[in-house]
């Protein structure tokens, strides 16, 4: 990988940044009603307002107001939510770690399923075992993620009673240590499975095309008839190359699968940002709502620079482009 | 193509419910017309809702709005995706860099949060989910039909009609944007399945216009009766699910096999 393309895609990351709280500062003034109800939410006084207005400099014009908001967001500071009492990132940052040992696990998973059905399904393309994977894959491609979890919580949990249903421990559970994290597992198995079954569908169509157009190249057929056994030219020839898409997809896909985690943990009761979200709806908290659309934002704009980067360490004639 | 056909079946069977749904139920969907809770019967074919209000009918009502939001993003996503791509890919230069600037910073906002904030700020509105999706979701489009005229405009036919004097707007009205329909079309419908899922999502979420029926509406209700009543969570979901595989597959038979795999995934 060479320098001047890492330099290169870090310069990249600056308009975009720049355009993600351009959006965010024209969503708070075009909105209806004050600004200030926006960046500090629905239910303060009127010396909380003041404070608010002061601190974002409401009473500027407006090219100074998105410099005094831009040096704001550049600080840490997204806005303050009067029902939390606190700063917004800090609500938010408390949240993170539930949603990203939810949305972790979900990916881990989901790589390690879709590579093997890939795998399955592109040995004979459009045999019956292909065409039975592809057909379950387009199924749960179609079907919307709160459904395949209201329905698994309905047969695994309710009806059959084997794993709990809400939340993240058992009620009222004081377990420290191991039992703790034995609990938590348990909670966590039924969310990822279903968080999980989109990326699976998503990657193993990505493998399985990959590795089709990849097993019909010279250099698979080189290998074969130098009699390189078929486990190898899968392991070792096909299944690298055809994987580097994956990379840039994952990054890319960072933003649906936060989604797709906030639905999840609403079914499933997962204390995470999405339960956070659905609160601060309710409560209609926009500070709350405002700084989680940027958290994300940055995150994913994040996600596709490592998965950039890492697309060209492996693989050197990205960076050549 | 028995994939192509099912799809088929299954859209146009949507369609069908969408424009005939007054008539195909009697019962009004806000109606309190039957038993709290009520299993799926003769009367009620889907049961009824804590109030005893039909689920058959709300569904039914419901396809309405989910089909609406899908073809109004998918106007308003053609129109924004083939502009720009048009444009960038012709013409080129600065103003292509500009144009692309702009699609990567489209593509990586999270439109399911931005939807979340701006229907906090507005209010709740079908209007402001299509608007939102509408302009988040035209980077992809306007990326392709970028490549693919890019890839065209150097052929024998263009050159010919700069020869013959063809103006701008004749060369890419009359001699691109034919050529570039078929991949148009197949991403339009796979993101009209993907409108039909997100739209899904945020009813769920509550933040539908809880005057008008949806599919997601009728599940988010459902999520506090799983225990007691199954089928005011299984019956809209089925309807959802059924119909983003009708144009999924619709999609799949559309596009040539084995070249746009990868489509789907952008």
């Amino acid at each position: 990988m060479s320098g001047w393309f890492v330099v290169r895609r870090l310069l990249q990351v600056v308009p975009t940044v720049f355009g993600i709280v351009l959006v965010a500062f024209l969503l708070i003034h075009i909105a209806p009603g004050d600004p200030v109800l926006a960046l500090a939410g629905e239910h303060g006084d009127a010396e909380y307002y003041a404070f608010m207005r002061e601190r974002f400099g409401l009473d500027q014009s407006l090219p100074q107001q998105l410099a005094t908001y831009f040096l704001r967001v550049a600080g840490g500071d997204l806005g303050h939510s009067y029902v939390h009492g606190r700063s917004t990132v800090s609500v938010i940052v408390e949240r993170m770690p539930a949603t990203l040992l939810l949305t972790g696990t979900a990916l881990g998973l989901a790589v390690v399923a879709a590579v093997p059905l890939g795998a399955l399904a592109a040995r004979r393309p459009h045999g019956a075992r292909d065409v039975t994977i592809s057909g379950i894959a387009l199924v749960v491609y179609s079907t919307p993620i709160f459904w395949i979890g209201q329905i698994t919580l309905l047969i695994v949990s309710l009806w059959l009673g084997v794993l709990p249903v809400q939340g993240m421990t058992a009620a009222g559970s004081t377990a420290t240590g191991a039992a703790r994290a034995l609990d938590v597992m348990r909670h966590l198995a039924l969310p990822v499975l279903v968080l999980a079954s989109q990326e699976i569908v998503v990657l193993f169509r990505l493998t399985r095309t990959g590795l089709i157009d990849e097993l019909g190249r010279d250099h698979i057929r080189t290998a074969r008839a130098k009699g390189v056994s078929e486990r190898i030219v899968l392991l070792r020839h096909a299944l690298p190359r055809a994987l580097l898409p994956a990379i840039t997809v994952i990054g890319a896909r960072a933003g649906h699968l936060v989604a797709g985690a906030v639905i999840v943990e609403v079914v499933f009761g997962w204390p995470g940002i999405g339960r956070l979200l659905l609160g601060a709806l309710q409560t209609r908290d926009s500070p709350v709502l405002l700084g989680l659309f940027m958290v994300v934002a940055f995150a994913v704009v994040v996600a596709n620079l490592v998965a950039d980067l890492v697309h060209a360490s492996v693989d050197p004639r990205v960076s050549l482009r | 193509m028995p994939g192509g056909a099912i799809g088929l079946t299954l859209t146009g069977a949507a369609v069908v419910t969408a424009i005939l749904a007054p008539a195909l139920t009697t019962i009004d969907p806000f109606a309190l017309s039957g038993p709290v809770l009520g299993a799926p019967s003769a009367q009620h074919l889907m049961g009824t809702d804590a109030l005893g209000r039909d689920l058959f009918s709300g569904v039914v009502h419901g396809t309405r709005t989910s089909l609406l939001v899908a073809t109004a993003v998918t106007l308003l996503t053609f129109v924004c995706g083939t502009g720009v791509g048009l444009v960038a890919g012709y013409r080129g230069g600065l103003l292509d860099d500009l144009l692309m600037r702009a699609t990567e910073l489209f593509q990586v906002l999270p439109r399911f949060f931005l939807v979340i904030v701006a229907i906090a700020l507005f209010g709740p509105g079908i209007d402001r989910i299509v608007v939102i999706l509408g302009l988040t979701s035209w980077p992809v489009l306007a990326r392709v039909v970028r490549g693919e005229i890019i890839a065209m405009r150097d052929l024998a036919f263009v050159r010919a009609a700069e020869a013959a004097g063809a103006s701008r707007m004749r060369i890419v009205g009359r001699e691109l944007l034919p050529n570039v329909m078929p991949s148009v079309v197949v991403l339009l419908c796979l993101l009209f399945a993907q409108v039909l899922l997100v739209e899904a999502s945020l009813g769920f979420l509550g933040l539908g216009d809880p005057n008008v029926l949806s599919w997601g509406l009728l599940a988010g209700q459902a999520q506090g009766f799983l225990r007691v009543a199954w089928w005011l969570a299984f019956f809209p979901g089925l309807a959802i699910m059924m119909t983003v595989l009708g144009v999924n597959l619709l999609a799949d038979a559309l596009s040539m096999p084995g070249t746009r795999g990868g489509a789907r995934e952008t």
